[in-house]
């Protein structure tokens, strides 16, 4: 599953960043790696994007990015 | 020459806080070269040894975004001799992520641990000397609220720099990984000064395009490296990069376990968490957003905004300029210099001037949502809408404020981080009619539609129109294209904002502005009043013997096809470039009426002469859209930072402008043209 998937409130851990570029490093630089623990919060009001915890602190993405994503629960 | 100490660190680390505590009042704001990335410098309080530069708040120095690539410039050309590593105590691992970064580099780092008080209310704790010999940086704790530890950071800061003492201790990636990087080393060593070996290895181990372009390594040398990041990339099953950034942060979570420890399991909700979920909970986010940006325009643009106004005016008007005038005269200055400082030069200024309080009101409360936490949320409620037209969720606060003034609205698009966006938002920004359109719509719908309260509104559902049009349209333009920027977005925990910054925050973006009224406007008012009060020979006539006149009826057939070729009114849309407001001053001024109000009778009556109904409303949109006034040109030049985008912005809006009310016009007289 990715986790553009996840409900909120699941906890889920990362197993592995896809993408290129700018995007993927961008996901991983805000600590978003392989083996992580991810808690999504919430949707955004109209349905995107979407509000995580990471490491501690609040991230928020698109679904087209968490889409690239890998998680298991 | 006065020594460098470059301070770093990620966004909402409280950088900026402790750059103006340690720099006083000594501080300059500028951009960087060839970008529009702030540059912050000063020295250090009541030291001229020290100058103090601000870098942009990054969480990597991947060569990505603008922000790294400027810092990582600086970094190995600027030679700072230190750099002040402000590190938010209650983020430790991000924030130390881009802290083994800077250490590689070989400067040495110098610690400021802030937030340290938010920390202990959190009830968490750092073993802060067993975290200062992990990463073997020295560690000060600080909190730029309280101004706690401030004194010992400059302290050893100075020593520091004095001593030139050595860099900090590098992170360790995985054995096949450092086996790598061992190999690319020897390859390269003698390209690079030792001190940067560790850096500028692991960037060719990470392709990083930029680093290859510099070194630019034989094809050899490159064949090699290539082989040997391709042999570690097999063997692991990833890539390079996300190798070295899964082992750095590999490397810290076996620091900070060893050093921290929270009292919160992850999970559970800190206040911060509780107070999200109300402002950004599915059914209240919308109406919150709404009442406080309500709110916020109503109180800067509105009720207190307002009020301010009136006061402007008349010291400008009735104080400054009466009795300037007054005192002119006395000591015996010819007419036409009167005119041209008080009818010219004070009268322009003081209409660009008029706008200052609705603006200083608007940024505070711009910098008050900004630094409590509320910003992010604004770009997250409403990414949705406006990715749709290739804008970003923050280029919402900036259409908002152009229903007041551009001006404020230009520049409030400085938040926005990405560079596409935010040329795009200022591009876009001024079709949302503002204020000083009001009269001139005014003035048409009372000539022609005096009963149609609808077509004054059609001009703001028009105006976002456009905006949504032209975003769809501009995003497939080659200077637009490409794939939407990133959007993955840090939502800062809620606090008090700090009364000292968001008044600085304030002041700093107010301050640009009076000073273009009074340096851009105070001539282009000038040349004005002589363009319109002077003939070719320079001596003083009325208005349609003037040379605006004559260049009226040069470019007045220009207009014709739009339905408004007399020179009366080609001569109002220059003005207008200077104010939209003077096209009312303009109209009375060439029917010999003087200066009168938007609802004058004789005005009224008067303008009939120029348009038809249909042409009118072909003006009014004409209007909307032409180049903005002088003031926000000047605000679209400095956030632009180049002649090239600002030329680019004005020939779009005036192309626009053009396009819709030749439309307007010639479609509108095909269907309605006969009874008229």
């Amino acid at each position: 599953m990715n986790l553009g998937e996840a409900r909120p409130g699941e906890m889920v851990t990362v197993r592995k960043v896809g993408g290129e570029g700018a995007t993927m490093r961008r996901i991983m630089d805000m600590g978003i790696t392989k083996g992580c623990k991810v808690i999504v919060r919430k949707v955004a009001p109209l349905g995107d994007p979407i509000e995580i915890t990471v490491r501690g602190y609040e991230l928020s993405l698109r679904k087209s990015e968490a889409s690239n994503i890998l998680v298991e629960a | 020459m006065p020594h460098t100490i470059a301070l770093a660190g990620n966004p909402n680390s409280g950088k900026t806080s402790i750059f103006n505590e340690l720099t006083g009042s000594t501080q300059y704001v500028g951009n960087w070269p060839g970008v529009t990335v702030e540059k912050k410098e000063g020295y250090l309080k009541g030291d001229k040894r020290h100058v103090v530069v601000d870098l942009p708040g990054i969480y990597s120095l991947s060569p990505y975004t603008l922000e790294e690539v400027v810092t990582r410039d600086f970094l190995l050309d600027g030679k700072p001799d230190l750099i002040i590593n402000v590190v938010d105590a209650t983020n430790l691992e991000r924030n130390l992520y881009l802290t083994t970064q800077l250490v590689e580099t070989g400067i040495p780092v110098l610690i400021a641990l802030n937030m340290m008080d938010i920390l202990e209310r959190n009830g968490d704790t750092i073993q802060v000397p067993l975290l200062s010999e992990a990463l073997g940086c020295p560690i000060i704790e600080t909190s730029a609220v309280s101004r706690a530890g401030l004194k010992d950071l400059v302290k050893t800061a100075v020593h520091m720099v004095d001593k030139a003492e050595g860099s900090g201790k590098v992170a360790k990636f995985s054995t096949p990984v450092e086996k790598a990087l061992l190999q690319i080393e020897h390859l390269i060593d003698t390209l690079v000064p030792p001190d940067t070996l560790r850096w500028f290895t692991i960037k060719v181990f990470e392709h990083d395009e930029r680093v290859m372009q510099r070194l630019n390594l034989s094809d050899q040398t490159a064949h090699q490296i290539a082989t040997i990041i391709e042999s570690v990339e097999k063997s692991m099953d990833d890539s390079a990069e996300s190798l070295i950034t899964n082992d750095r942060y590999e490397y810290l979570t076996g620091i900070t376990a060893a050093c921290h420890k929270k009292a919160r399991k992850m999970g559970t909700l800190s206040t911060s968490d509780k107070i999200d979920r109300i402002v950004t909970n599915r059914w209240l986010a919308l109406p919150i957003f709404f009442a406080v940006m309500w709110g916020v325009y109503f109180i800067a643009i509105q009720s207190v905004g307002d009020l301010f106004i009136g006061w402007i005016e008349w010291f400008f008007g009735d104080l400054i300029g009466a009795n300037i005038a007054l005192g002119l005269e006395a000591i015996g200055t010819s007419a036409w210099l009167v005119g041209l400082v008080v009818d010219g030069i004070i009268a322009g200024v003081g209409s660009v001037l008029t706008f200052v309080p609705q603006m200083m009101i608007l940024f505070f409360f711009l910098a008050l949502m900004e630094d409590c936490g509320y910003m992010a949320r604004v770009a997250f409620i409403m990414d949705r809408i406006f990715r749709k037209f290739g804008l970003s969720g923050k280029s919402f606060i900036p259409m908002l404020i152009g229903t007041g003034c551009s001006v404020p609205a230009i520049m409030a698009s400085r938040t926005i981080e990405n560079q596409r966006d935010r040329r795009m938002t200022v591009m876009l920004t001024p079709f949302i009619p503002c204020g000083a359109k009001l009269p001139v719509f005014a003035l048409l719908v009372g000539a022609f539609f005096p009963n149609s309260a609808w077509i004054a509104s059609s001009m703001y559902l028009v105006g976002i129109l456009a905006v949504i049009v032209s975003g769809i349209v501009l995003k497939k333009t080659k200077a637009f294209a490409g794939d939407p920027a990133p959007f993955v977005m840090e939502l800062p925990s809620y606090h008090m904002p700090r009364m000292k910054g968001v008044v600085i925050h304030m002041w700093d973006r107010g301050k640009q502005f009076i000073k273009k009224a009074g340096t851009i406007i105070a001539v282009a008012s000038a040349a004005i009043w002589i363009l319109q009060s002077s003939s070719w020979s320079f001596q003083l006539v009325d208005t349609q013997d003037s040379i605006l006149a004559s260049i009226g009826r040069l470019i007045a057939p220009i207009f014709t096809p739009l339905g408004f070729g007399s020179w009366e009114v080609a001569v109002a849309t220059i003005t207008g470039l200077l104010a939209k407001e003077t096209i009312v001053a303009t109209f009375g001024i060439v029917l010999g009426l003087g200066n009168v109000a938007e609802g004058d009778p004789t005005l009224l009556a008067s303008v009939g002469a120029f348009f038809n109904p249909i042409s009118a409303y072909s003006f009014m949109i004409f209007t909307l859209f032409a180049a903005p006034c002088a003031a926000a040109i000047g605000a679209t030049r400095r956030e632009m930072q180049s002649a090239k985008w600002t030329w680019a912005a004005i020939l779009f809006q005036t192309g626009v402008a053009y396009t819709a009310a030749l439309v307007v016009y010639q479609v509108g007289m095909l269907l309605f043209g006969r009874g008229l």
